[in-house]
């Protein structure tokens, strides 16, 4: 199976306070720690075990400025990714979720690719690239994906988690997009010498023009008008002391509360 | 006035969701003045009951029924939309796991603008839409703007607009429509998860751990915690993706609806998804290094710290008291 897993450069969440920069054009960068988005890394996981399973290629592409793009892929590729792929020119600035599924889709159709998977959402929460490019590509696409059978000569089984954790099973036919879960397994760890083998590994970067795109068909038509802190609600009355004040404090309330039995 | 504002409601076993309501207050608040009309697919019998129930609240209602809507599959229901939207329509659907599957390639192939998971509305220019969303699991908001001249299909929050009440009208049947339906995408089977020793939907007390936690190890901090409280632990999702805890412990709404009196939640930033899963106002304490965690807008009482320092504190205090 060859497969494509499209992955994005975040700030990872784990690791950061989000703040509002002065005007509101952008969040505060200075100090944030990016990483790969952590939906994408499941996606990679999956792509990998089911190339380790039924045999192919896993390719891990990235749209966005050229280094930043090369880290997150290079990162992937020390997972066991065997091609990589930097999407990047001025033209994608500020490209919206159809701008990007556009780009996206361009890079599919110049392989020949039996799935590609992407993360489920990203920081933005918009939950959009991987049903915008199925529909650009005109495949099949599921969502929200936790599991993935692939069975020689019939259609893919995968599994949609939806409300209650309940699995939703189907068939789908290939070439197909499903964006991919947290959960779905456990991605392996990146050791030092996986990272020291792909260090030098030749990382290909398409702009527009190789893509065969015309800039002018990636104007947004969303975009995002400023960033706000949203208005504090009544919130929470905050104590505040030592810890060991704060212990006590706590002690008092939940006895108070009845939730100390 | 020409249709173009166009209300998907959910519904099941043959009884449309409250959500209908939330849609259409969001409709009005998006597009002042407008009449939405509700729109129905699934099982031709569900979708005439579930038709004559959105009739009580919306001027005009579409149903579209057929045998292969029975399920809802996102892949047999876009080419049928395609089929039955006008050019230009504005849909308004909410933000759950079948729009998700379905919103996206939607809009691509009605040509319009996506605008997913709203959480209020800006304004409209007749050309443009502005909304408010969140961003990074809801620690910073953000204004957008669409283009919406081609259309546009919108995701709506659950609980994020006010369900508001409508005026009756007339059902439409659009059944026609949806013969011969394909998709390349076929649903087999609905699984529910494990049970699990445990039922937290029952506890009274909940010590509910998430991200913060850092390390598998570290788990037993909570445990103590929840001993000495007499009180049974949950969690957050990354918990449940990590294997440190089953999925019948998991809060939220892709885990469970939990109903407790007193809930702690210690390193949970509190995303809409966890706390979509969080019903009945509880006393919630939170307990997060993060000042800006979205959890202490909905919290009763809470505390910036590290959980690994403060927890064997409250522990010790508690075992100390009793």
């Amino acid at each position: 199976m060859e497969i494509m897993v499209c992955v994005k450069r975040v700030p990872d969440p784990a690791e950061n306070e989000i703040g509002v920069a002065p005007g509101g054009q952008d969040i505060l960068r200075d100090d944030l720690v990016y990483g790969v988005n952590e939906w994408d890394n499941y996606a990679v996981e999956e792509a990998l075990r089911i190339v380790e399973r039924e045999g192919g290629s896993v390719t891990v592409v990235s749209v966005g400025a050229r280094e930043q793009a090369e880290e997150v892929v290079r990162r992937e590729m020390a997972m066991g990714a065997e091609q990589g792929l930097c999407l990047a020119d001025p033209a994608f600035e500020g490209a919206d979720g159809q701008g990007l599924a556009a780009i996206l889709a361009a890079a599919v159709r110049r392989g020949s690719y039996d799935l590609v998977l992407t993360g489920a959402l990203a920081d933005d929460g918009a939950a959009q690239v991987g049903g915008m490019l199925a529909a650009l590509l005109d495949w099949p696409y599921a969502s929200l994906v936790n599991r993935i059978e692939v069975r020689v000569g019939a259609p893919l089984v995968v599994g949609r988690e939806i409300e209650g954790g309940a699995q939703e099973v189907s068939e789908i036919d290939a070439p197909c997009v499903l964006s991919i879960q947290t959960g779905i397994n456990e991605p392996r760890y990146v050791g030092i010498r996986g990272i020291r083998k792909v260090a030098s590994a030749e990382i290909p970067v398409l702009g527009a023009a190789a893509l065969g795109l015309d800039p002018s068909t990636l104007g947004a038509r969303v975009r995002r008008l400023d960033y706000f802190v949203p208005p504090a609600g009544v919130g929470a009355e905050m104590l505040e002391g030592s810890v060991d004040e704060v212990a006590g404090k706590l002690v008092d309330l939940l006895k108070a509360k009845g939730g100390i039995k | 006035m020409s249709a173009d504002v166009f209300v998907l409601a959910a519904h099941r076993a043959g009884q449309a969701d409250d959500s209908a309501l939330e849609l259409l207050a969001a409709a009005r608040a998006l597009f002042p003045g407008c009449a939405p009309v509700a729109l129905a697919i699934g099982a031709p019998g569900e979708v005439a009951a579930v038709g004559g129930q959105l009739a009580a609240s919306f001027p005009e209602v579409w149903i579209a029924g057929s045998p292969e809507l029975a399920y809802p599959n996102a892949e047999l229901a876009r080419p049928l939309l395609l089929k039955l939207l006008p050019p230009g329509a504005r849909v308004l659907m909410v933000h759950d796991t079948f729009a998700m599957d379905l919103g996206p390639g939607l809009a691509v192939k009605l040509g319009a603008a996506y605008l997913p998971d709203l959480v209020g509305g800006a304004g409209t220019g007749g050309d443009t839409l502005q909304a408010v969303r969140t961003e990074f699991g809801g620690q910073v908001s953000a204004h957008v703007e669409a283009d919406i001249r081609l259309g546009v299909v919108v995701t709506v929050r659950s609980g994020a607009f006010k369900a508001v009440a409508g005026s009756p009208g007339t059902v439409l049947d659009k059944s026609a429509e949806a013969s011969g339906l394909r998709a390349r995408r076929r649903f087999r089977e609905l699984l529910q998860p494990e049970a699990g020793g445990i039922d937290i939907t029952r506890e009274e007390v909940l010590v509910s751990v998430g991200r913060g936690i850092g390390e598998q190890e570290n788990l037993e901090l909570v445990e103590d915690l929840a001993e000495a409280m007499g009180a049974a632990v949950s969690c957050s999702r990354p918990l449940v993706d990590a294997r440190w805890l089953e999925k019948a412990r998991q809060v939220g709404t892709s885990g469970q609806t939990v109903r407790p009196r007193i809930y702690l939640a210690l390193g949970i930033s509190g995303s809409f998804q966890h706390l979509g899963g969080l019903k009945g106002a509880p006393f919630l304490v939170a307990v997060n290094k993060n000042p800006k965690a979205p959890i202490f807008q909905a919290a009763s009482v809470g505390v910036v710290a590290d959980l690994l320092e403060l927890v064997p504190v409250l522990t010790a205090k508690i075992k100390q008291g009793k």
